[in-house]
C-alpha cells in the first residue's frame, strides 16, 4: 500500500496542473504535437502512425499552420471481427498558431517512422532587425 | 516534505514490482486485433519505432512486444509547447494454444507494428458435412 499521504500530496499536484491551465489539455487533439523554437524557424512534430504521408495536408497562412489528413480504418472482410479496438480512425485536422510569420515557400515536411516532422522558416519581413544608435 | 523525499527511504510496494533498467519512460500502445479465418492480426502504434528498435517475443504464452525510442533534441532549438513525450513501448498479451508457434510474422511500417499470428491447423474453423440416413 502507498503512502496515503504522499498519494494525497500527488493527487493535489495533480489537480493543481489541471486547473491551472498549464500542462497536458484534458483532451488529447489529434494528432498530438511538439513544438520546438529555434532563431530562424520552427519545427512542429507529431505522431501520426499509421497514416499515408500522401493524403497528409499541410497548410500555411500567416503564422498559422494547419495539419489534416485521414487515417483509415482496417477494412474487414466476411467473417473477420474486432477483438480490440483502441486505435484512432478518421479523419483529423488540427491548427497552431505559431510564434512568427512564415515563409510559407520554403517550409519542408518529412515522414519517418510514423511522426511528421515540419520544419517552418521565418519570415524575411518579420525577422528583428538590429538597428544602431546613432552617436552625435 | 517533497526536498526531503529525495533522501527517504521509499517503501517498497507489495508484491514488488519489477523495474526497468533502462531509467526511460515507458509507454502502452494502443493495439487493435482482429480475428480472420487463418490468423489474429494485431496492429500497435509505436510512433517512433523501426525495425532495428522493435522486438516481439513470444515466451510460453505471453507475447511481448517492446520499442526503444531515443528521446529526440533538435540542435539550436528549444521545445516551447510539447503535447506529447517520447518514451520506450511495451506490452504483453497472454496466446492462446491455438496459435501456431512457429508461424509469428511481424513487420513495422510508419510506427505501426503489425503481428500476424497465424492459428494451428486444429484450431482453424472446420464445416463438417451432415448427411441424412
Amino acid at each position: 500500500m502507498a503512502d496515503p499521504l504522499r498519494e494525497m500530496q500527488r493527487v493535489q499536484r495533480e489537480m493543481n496542473r489541471i486547473f491551472s491551465g498549464l500542462g497536458q489539455p484534458l483532451t488529447q487533439e489529434v494528432p498530438p504535437v511538439n513544438v520546438w523554437v529555434g532563431e530562424s524557424d520552427t519545427v512542429v512534430t507529431a505522431e501520426l502512425p499509421g497514416v499515408d504521408p500522401c493524403v497528409v495536408d499541410i497548410s500555411v497562412v500567416g503564422d498559422a499552420l494547419t495539419i489534416s489528413g485521414l487515417r483509415e480504418a482496417e477494412t474487414l472482410k466476411e467473417g473477420e471481427s474486432y477483438h480490440r479496438q483502441e486505435r484512432n480512425h478518421g479523419r483529423f485536422s488540427r491548427s497552431l498558431q505559431l510564434p512568427f510569420h512564415v515563409e510559407a515557400g520554403k517550409v519542408e515536411a518529412k515522414y519517418d517512422r510514423g511522426i511528421l516532422r515540419i520544419t517552418l522558416p521565418r519570415a524575411e519581413a518579420d525577422k528583428p532587425r538590429k538597428i544602431s544608435v546613432k552617436c552625435e | 516534505m517533497d526536498s526531503k523525499s529525495e533522501y527517504e527511504k521509499k517503501p517498497a510496494q507489495t508484491p514488488v514490482e519489477t523495474e526497468r533498467m533502462r531509467n526511460r519512460r515507458v509507454y502502452v500502445p494502443k493495439v487493435d486485433i482482429i480475428e480472420t479465418g487463418e490468423a489474429m492480426v494485431m496492429f500497435a502504434d509505436m510512433p517512433g519505432v523501426d525495425e532495428k528498435s522493435v522486438e516481439v517475443i513470444l515466451e510460453k504464452n505471453v507475447l511481448t512486444i517492446t520499442g526503444a525510442v531515443e528521446p529526440q533534441a533538435l540542435p539550436r532549438r528549444n521545445i516551447a509547447y510539447a503535447e506529447y513525450d517520447v518514451g520506450d513501448y511495451e506490452r504483453a498479451f497472454t496466446v492462446s494454444d491455438e496459435i501456431d508457434r512457429e508461424r509469428i510474422e511481424a513487420v513495422v511500417k510508419n510506427g505501426v507494428l503489425k503481428i500476424a499470428l497465424h492459428k494451428a491447423p486444429q484450431a482453424k474453423v472446420k464445416k463438417i458435412a451432415v448427411r441424412t440416413e
